[in-house]
């Protein structure tokens, strides 16, 4: 079989390994000890032709049921959002996505630029005084978040709340096991961060205070009662918040957090099963230069002329290796620019516009699903998420949901013991007044 | 080609009322936002996003794609980083409904077939690089050091062996490695090459010892060189109780033709990134999947995903585990282009990637040779390095030399990296380049150690047709500008 990405002829071949001084190419490989030399075929699948791998990789995707082809009330994290069809185009520009790192800059002034923007907007939603160029998730970003308070305040315990995301506190746990950090989950009352409980919690030892804004229920935490708590002793503020939500809440920053995360999966990057999305990190300008990752400046040439440079890598594993504030190096650059896309796309009104066609249509399903006597648990404002409980188990009534070809929503048993047949249901733009109409009634069926 | 000298940002061309979005009218009753946000969570003040007509965005976003440079554009022999041709199969493999707009959450039935790519993705690896399983869970190489560090480290936890807290890494290891190191609670401690650019063994035996948790490992290493005592050195980290990482960087070398797991190592992370053909991105988003021998399957991160006679499901119950170290399974939509290329290539395929990655980089060594200093002279694998000594007298930097491959159209190759080599030039043509784009490229570097001779100064004040000179990065760094403000 021939390899179309493999351009060397017999002859090309023969004329390098004539400069080389070989006779055959095993000969490059003969520093490998013979005893590791792998001897046969790798057993792996045989290559395919580009019209037999198109059917097979068709075959796969069509076996996996997409969004397009439900009525999805399912976030729980992950959203699905109207995509301006301008964003996927630009992606496409080859310049962008077959770039490294914009470690030259006189060749990358494009990348750079893109990513001063996307800082930028991140700035300008979360109310923070600067944003770095991305990291991997919304919940590393959170756990980086933590990582960097128990640095910068040197106190080894965070305190964060059980309305945050799961797999956020999971991955939370995970990482302050590696630096010997204590996590104290923080109780839930009626749906948000119990105060009290924070306060008990609260301690010399206290390195931040992190929640989630709305949090994992949909719920608005009132961070102004949070951040003067947080605010009591050393600790830092940390908010988790959804970027789209910033349209129409008020920020993060202007409540006095410290440190803004989140992913920016909401803004133009499809679902894809959780990953590739993009997260966020926003501080104050006093945490500038403890901030993991990768920050683009800006500044001038010889001649004058405006340019961008990744800049403070002081910070960075390449040049301060084991004594980096983080060792992340690859992020999410290029969905970092598709969030941009899609957050220039919307602009100023747009993003108003989108946040509060959210905030309309959860409520209007709130009301309509009471109105079929399904009960909305929490009292608490919502943006475009909120809890109901039915009278049995929630993957039972999906089950049913999906036979109408209906994604319900996610079902908080699989994290909360104390949330049997409790159902978070999302509701974006997307959704229609029939569709929630059908939901609505089905659910008033069942529950 | 007319590129604008100076390209505004996308708030200079904002204009109020402009708008690049199109939503429907609200099809339901809208209700007065007081009624549903008590005023003290309403924003205030609006963020300011740009305000611009879709044509708009697109001329800025083509503006900016121009002004940047891509393995599309042209050569990229940037070392250590597999700057290979991405394949656009991928891209639009990636982009099928049925792997770009599902949900992590879905029901297990409804995801089989992402479930059986992950299956088969899993085994692939774990064949490529000899191990007994493999997660997708990390999110890029970095992120797979660190998982596969969590892994040891609970590992040596289980046994009992609480003392091993120190990690061990080459001096010309990627900055990541004692990063990791930091971020998994380890100390590190640095051991040394000797004078062929291996690591130096007699140094190993006296670093190891009863707190050796792993030794950090690229093979071939980042001068390009195969660490050919790599059995006896398994065997003196072994012998100390410690374990075998394998940073798979550098895997481009060696796909079919020997796997870490054979050549001793205990964990693996990919780049999928580098050898498997996904895109850098501008910087991300990577893949950095972790493989490990059936000591340390018990650690793994969850979920992993099994299959259960003719379904596939994710699997939960690993108690041992490390946890979770990414929300969801992984970067999906990255494993799916890495899936689409193995399938591409197959096992006759990928060994000739190896073999044709290695002739190129051999190719240029030898042609080079003659007109740079060459720190180590033995056959290289994927790539090489070349030192800027013989320049540096003349008064030429390396890092002159990287800008004046600019004007030629080119990436520069890696510089200053490995530290250990003086003025250091490290070079990855990767397989997918012809033999006469490596020609052009030796003729560049030909000629510009010529001018370093005869001409010094269009090198040192290089580059002359970009679109931008230099930078004042000096500047740049003590009085930050991180954003754009009115004011500023």
């Amino acid at each position: 079989m021939k390899f179309r990405y493999l351009p060397m002829t017999e002859q090309d071949q023969k004329e390098m390994m004539d400069t080389i001084g070989i006779d055959h190419i095993d000969e490059l490989f003969a520093d490998i000890p013979k005893e590791v030399r792998f001897k046969e075929d790798l057993n792996i699948e045989e290559a395919l032709d580009e019209t037999r791998l198109v059917k097979e990789m068709q075959r796969l995707a069509g076996k996996n049921l997409n969004l397009k082809e439900v009525t999805s009330f399912l976030g729980a994290g992950v959203y699905e959002h109207y995509i301006p069809t301008v964003v996927n185009h630009m992606l496409l520009r080859s310049e962008f996505y077959t770039a490294y790192t914009p470690y030259q800059p006189e060749i990358s002034q494009g990348e750079l630029q893109a990513i001063f923007e996307f800082q930028t907007m991140i700035s300008e939603l979360t109310g923070m005084d600067i944003a770095n160029s991305s990291m991997y998730d919304g919940p590393t970003a959170l756990a980086e978040a933590a990582m960097m308070s128990a640095g910068h305040t040197k106190k080894k315990t965070i305190l964060v709340s059980k309305t945050v995301h799961p797999e956020s506190r999971a991955v939370l746990k995970s990482n302050a096991k590696g630096q010997n950090l204590t996590v104290v989950e923080i109780d839930e009352k009626d749906g948000v961060t119990d105060l009290d409980h924070l306060s008990e919690q609260y301690g010399d030892d206290t390195a931040c205070v992190v929640v989630q804004y709305p949090n994992f229920f949909g719920n608005i935490e009132d961070l102004s009662a949070i951040e003067s708590i947080a605010h009591k002793g050393k600790g830092l503020f940390v908010v988790s918040s959804n970027p789209l939500s910033l349209g129409l809440l008020q920020p993060p920053g202007k409540f006095g957090a410290d440190v803004v995360v989140g992913d920016v999966q909401p803004f133009g990057i499809p679902t894809q099963l959780g990953g590739p999305h993009c997260g966020y990190f926003a501080v104050t300008n006093k945490l500038m230069r403890k901030v993991p990752g990768r920050l683009v400046g800006q500044t001038k040439d010889q001649t004058g002329k405006r340019g961008f440079v990744l800049t403070l890598q002081a910070r960075e594993q390449h040049i301060r290796r084991e004594k980096a504030t983080s060792n992340i190096c690859s992020n999410q650059a290029l969905n970092a620019l598709g969030a941009s896309i899609a957050m220039s796309a919307l602009g100023k009104t747009g993003v108003k516009d989108i946040a509060n066609q959210n905030i309309q249509k959860a409520h209007y399903a709130k009301e309509e699903l009471r109105k079929h006597g399904v009960e909305v648990v929490y009292s608490a404002p919502t943006f475009n998420e909120f809890v109901i409980r039915l009278s049995r188990p929630i993957k039972e009534i999906n089950e049913e949901l999906l036979a109408k070809n209906i994604l319900g929503g996610y079902d908080l048993s699989r994290d909360y013991s104390d949330k049997e047949n409790m159902m978070l249901v999302a509701v974006t733009e997307l959704r229609t007044k029939e569709e929630i109409d059908e939901f609505a009634s089905v659910l008033g069926g069942v529950k | 080609m007319n590129i604008q000298q100076d390209q505004s940002l996308i708030f200079e061309i904002s204009k109020e009322g402009r708008v690049g979005y199109s939503l429907p009218e609200l099809d339901i009753p809208e209700i007065d936002i007081n009624e549903l946000v008590p005023s003290q969570f309403q924003r205030k003040i609006d963020a300011e996003l740009p305000e611009v007509s879709e044509l708009q965005i697109v001329r800025h976003y083509t503006a900016l794609s121009r002004r940047n440079h891509g393995v599309d554009s042209g050569f990229y022999p940037l070392g250590s980083c597999t700057m290979k041709y991405n394949p656009k199969i991928n891209e639009d493999v990636a982009r099928f409904p049925g792997f770009a707009h599902i949900h992590p959450y879905q029901p297990e039935s409804t995801l089989q077939g992402a479930l059986e790519l992950m299956y088969k993705l899993q085994n692939s690896l774990a064949e490529i690089t000899g191990m007994d399983a493999v997660t997708l869970q990390p999110a890029a190489g970095a992120h797979g050091e660190w998982t596969g560090l969590m892994m040891i480290r609970a590992f040596h936890e289980a046994n009992g062996d609480t003392q091993r807290t120190k990690v061990i890494v080459p001096d010309s290891a990627h900055g990541t490695n004692p990063a990791s190191a930091t971020v998994a609670g380890f100390d590190s401690i640095t051991v040394r090459s000797n004078e062929k650019g291996l690591v130096d063994l007699e140094h190993l035996r006296e670093v190891v010892g009863e707190d050796t948790a792993a030794l950090m490992l690229t093979n071939p290493n980042t001068l390009g060189l195969f660490e050919e005592q790599i059995v006896e050195m398994a065997s003196i980290v072994h012998e100390a109780g410690g374990k075998l990482y394998y940073d798979g960087a550098n895997s481009n070398a060696i796909l079919g033709i020997t796997r870490p797991g054979d050549m001793g190592f205990d964990v693996v992370h990919l780049n999928l990134h580098k050898t498997f053909t996904t895109p850098h991105g501008g910087g991300g988003p990577g893949s950095g999947p972790v493989g490990v021998k059936e000591e340390l399957v018990p650690f793994l991160p969850k979920p992993m995903v099994v299959k259960d006679g003719n379904t596939y499901r994710f699997d939960y119950d690993i108690p041992q585990s490390i946890g979770r170290v990414k929300p969801y399974y992984g970067n999906f939509g990255i494993n799916v282009r890495a899936y689409t290329y193995i399938r591409t290539m197959g096992p006759v395929g990928l060994r000739k990637v190896s073999e044709f990655a290695v002739l190129n980089a051999n190719y240029m060594f030898r042609r080079l040779e003659p007109f740079y200093d060459a720190p180590y002279t033995q056959h290289c694998k994927h790539e090489f390095v070349l030192s800027g000594r013989r320049q540096k007298k003349l008064g030429v930097r390396t890092l002159d030399i990287a800008k004046r491959l600019l004007d030629f159209g080119y990436h520069p190759p890696t510089i200053y990296f490995p530290l250990n080599v003086e003025e250091c030039l490290m070079i990855e043509p990767t397989e997918t380049e012809s033999k006469e784009t490596l020609d052009e490229f030796i003729d560049a570097m030909i000629q510009i150690a010529k001018e370093v001779e005869e001409n010094p100064e269009i090198v040192q004040e290089a580059p002359h047709n970009t679109v931008i000179d230099r930078l004042d990065e000096t500047t740049a760094a003590r009085k930050p500008i991180l954003r754009y403000t009115t004011e500023a």
